[in-house]
């Protein structure tokens, strides 16, 4: 597989505080990967950097083999990578087809442009298929703020995927949702990403959607990498099962959610409502 | 061809016809208000144009100031009395000075953005308050325009500007409404929600602020030059901070749903102020100050909001499009 982006001894300090250091990690095309550490262990800082949000004080950022950093975050996210966020990024004003449509319309390139109609039927068509490919065409006109906390999180992620990027990070894509939610939402992300082989990149601490939805895994430790391969290697690394994930984490041999025959829609509306 | 022009396009172009007839039909003052309200007007959609994305401006009369000093100083000291030509003279020099200055603005927002507006329009209120050979803060007149050589005289004279001054107002006003519904105001809008989320989606910020901030000024500038006509006089007090003050008020009164709603604020304060200075010559920066105040309290969203409730311009376009497909499919 294509190595789509590669970090090399990335470091970032505040002052005095190392928040990352000595980070190296390759994601290869299609590949889904977990993230998991404490608080302030380094993984969003990481993200930051790489989205271009923040710049890293030394280190390397190749995105297809061609150098990055310093890069400001729009032309990241044209070149292919984009994030969500622990705390959605919406327009909480406007309804989900509304936020999904600025979406699309920056997407295609068409911000610039300045005396032309900006909405037409094609797309509004495009940005419900968008949202009916996670499962959240029944929320189209409903404003964000009315929203519980797990649709909003899938609007934030549809968002990131407009423009169909080649590689994706999800920031904490299923915290403040409620234990039984997570699961459904995280197969409803993953499949409806698969679709267009976009590789995630997720940061998650519940140990159990790790298992279930990440072949691979980093462990962060104090901003820097604990441990990086096979999930069940890290997991059971004496390491990370000390200073990461604790002592009361035991595997619990429970088969991941596996695909259902029921729709995204279906899930998604039975297992929200009602939500945070 | 109607296709193309939504129900506030209509609207603009139908007023050119019925302006240009009841300058015909109502008392000269009234006429004259509504010429003046067109330039001023135009001032405070360029206000409320910049509001759409979260951006005050304190010191939109600067542009407004900028329009109206170039068509006098075009008359004064080049001779030019065209009225065409003033026209594109001060809409240049807005155009040439926001560009400039949108480089600094750009990257500034909420009472950042509204103070460095308001500086600057008061540097300039402080330069040519202490120019005498622009007549310090006494200002000077301009001479009547000509129209592609025409120059009419006596009535013909005014009637000629006042249709002069609806034309470019009104198409001004249906540029701004166009620019509001494409691309770029739909990421106005988004700027003002989350700024943050629109540069992850893949566009600048920055460079969206500048072209507002660049064709608001624009706009402005060219109500400056009409303003300037129709009264025959410039002063420093169409930068000074009281004047750029009154184009948000009016944003405030009259709310942000529509581009149109601006242009009829302006002409409801200034017979509001005839009325409140004839009634307490003494207090009625008071009464003025209490509709402000009304306003503010029972109606956020300005006097707009009772025709049309939804102020986003992106839910208005959303709602006519979908009734459009609607009436289409049956």
């Amino acid at each position: 597989m294509t190595v789509l982006l590669e970090t090399r001894n990335l470091e970032r300090t505040f002052g005095a505080v190392v928040a990352a250091s000595n980070i190296n990690i390759q994601i290869k095309a299609g590949e889904i990967l977990g993230v998991i550490g404490s608080n302030g262990a380094g993984k969003t800082t990481f993200v930051n950097m790489v989205t271009g949000y923040l710049s890293p004080s030394s280190g390397e950022i190749l995105y297809r083999g061609n150098p990055i950093h310093g890069k400001a975050t729009r032309d990241i996210t044209k070149l292919g990578i984009c994030r969500s966020f622990q705390i959605p990024q919406l327009f909480l004003e406007l309804s989900v087809l509304e936020n999904m449509l600025i979406a699309l319309i920056i997407a295609k390139g068409n911000a610039p442009v300045l005396f032309a109609p900006a909405v037409n039927d094609s797309l509004e068509e495009e940005a419900l298929r968008l949202l009916s490919r996670f499962g959240i065409e029944d929320y189209a006109n409903q404003e964000i703020t009315t929203l519980p906390q797990g649709v909003r999180k899938l609007v934030d992620i549809a968002m990131a995927t407009v423009s169909e990027p080649e590689l994706l990070f999800l920031d904490e894509p299923t915290s403040g949702v409620s234990a039984h939610e997570k699961l459904e939402i995280m197969q409803v992300l993953i499949t409806a990403l698969k679709v267009t082989n976009t590789a995630v990149l997720f940061i998650e601490h519940d140990m159990e959607i790790v298992e279930a939805f990440s072949p691979r895994v980093v462990a962060f430790y104090e901003g820097t990498i604990l441990a990086d391969g096979p999930t069940a290697e890290v997991l059971q690394n004496s390491k990370v099962r000390e200073f990461v994930i604790g002592s009361e984490f035991h595997r619990k041999g429970d088969a991941p959610p596996s695909s259902t025959t029921e729709t995204n829609s279906a899930k998604i509306g039975s297992v929200l409502e009602g939500g945070v | 061809m109607m296709k193309s022009f939504d129900r506030t396009e209509v609207t603009l172009l139908l007023c050119i016809p019925v302006l240009i007839g009841l300058g015909f039909i109502l008392p000269q003052w009234i006429v004259n208000y509504i010429q003046v309200s067109l330039g001023t007007g135009l001032v405070a959609i360029s206000v409320m144009t910049q509001m759409r994305s979260g951006l005050v401006s304190f010191g939109q009369g600067l542009f407004f100031c900028i329009g109206g000093y170039t068509a006098g100083m075009a008359g004064k000291f080049l001779g030019i009395s065209d009225l065409f030509l003033l026209l594109f003279l001060g809409a240049l020099a807005g155009l040439a000075i926001s560009f400039l200055l949108g480089f600094l603005l750009r990257r500034y927002r909420e009472i950042f953005y509204a103070m460095l507006t308001l500086a600057v329009s008061m540097i300039l209120f402080g330069l040519l308050s202490s120019t005498e050979e622009l007549g310090s803060t006494d200002g000077f007149n301009l001479a009547s325009p000509t129209y592609l050589g025409w120059s009419p005289e006596g009535e013909m004279a005014r009637y000629a500007l006042y249709i002069a001054t609806c034309i470019p107002a009104l198409l001004c006003a249906l540029l701004l409404h166009r620019y509001l519904r494409s691309p770029m105001g739909f990421v106005g809008e988004a700027i003002r929600e989350n700024e943050l989320r629109v540069e992850y989606l893949g566009t600048s910020a920055h460079k969206s602020v500048h072209i507002t901030y660049v064709l608001a000024a624009t706009v402005s500038a060219i109500g400056g030059v009409l303003w300037a006509l129709a009264l025959g006089h410039v002063d420093p007090e169409m930068t000074n901070w009281t004047t750029s003050g009154q184009f948000v008020f009016i944003s405030i009164l009259s709310g942000t749903g529509n581009i149109i709603s601006p242009l009829f604020g302006t002409f409801i304060l200034e017979i509001i102020r005839v009325y409140a200075v004839e009634i307490s010559p003494n207090t009625w920066q008071l009464m003025i100050g209490s509709i402000m105040l009304l306003t503010i309290i029972f109606l956020p969203k300005g006097l707009w909001s009772l025709i049309q409730p939804s102020s986003s311009v992106v839910r208005t376009t959303l709602k006519k499009s979908t009734k459009d497909s609607k009436e289409t499919s049956s």
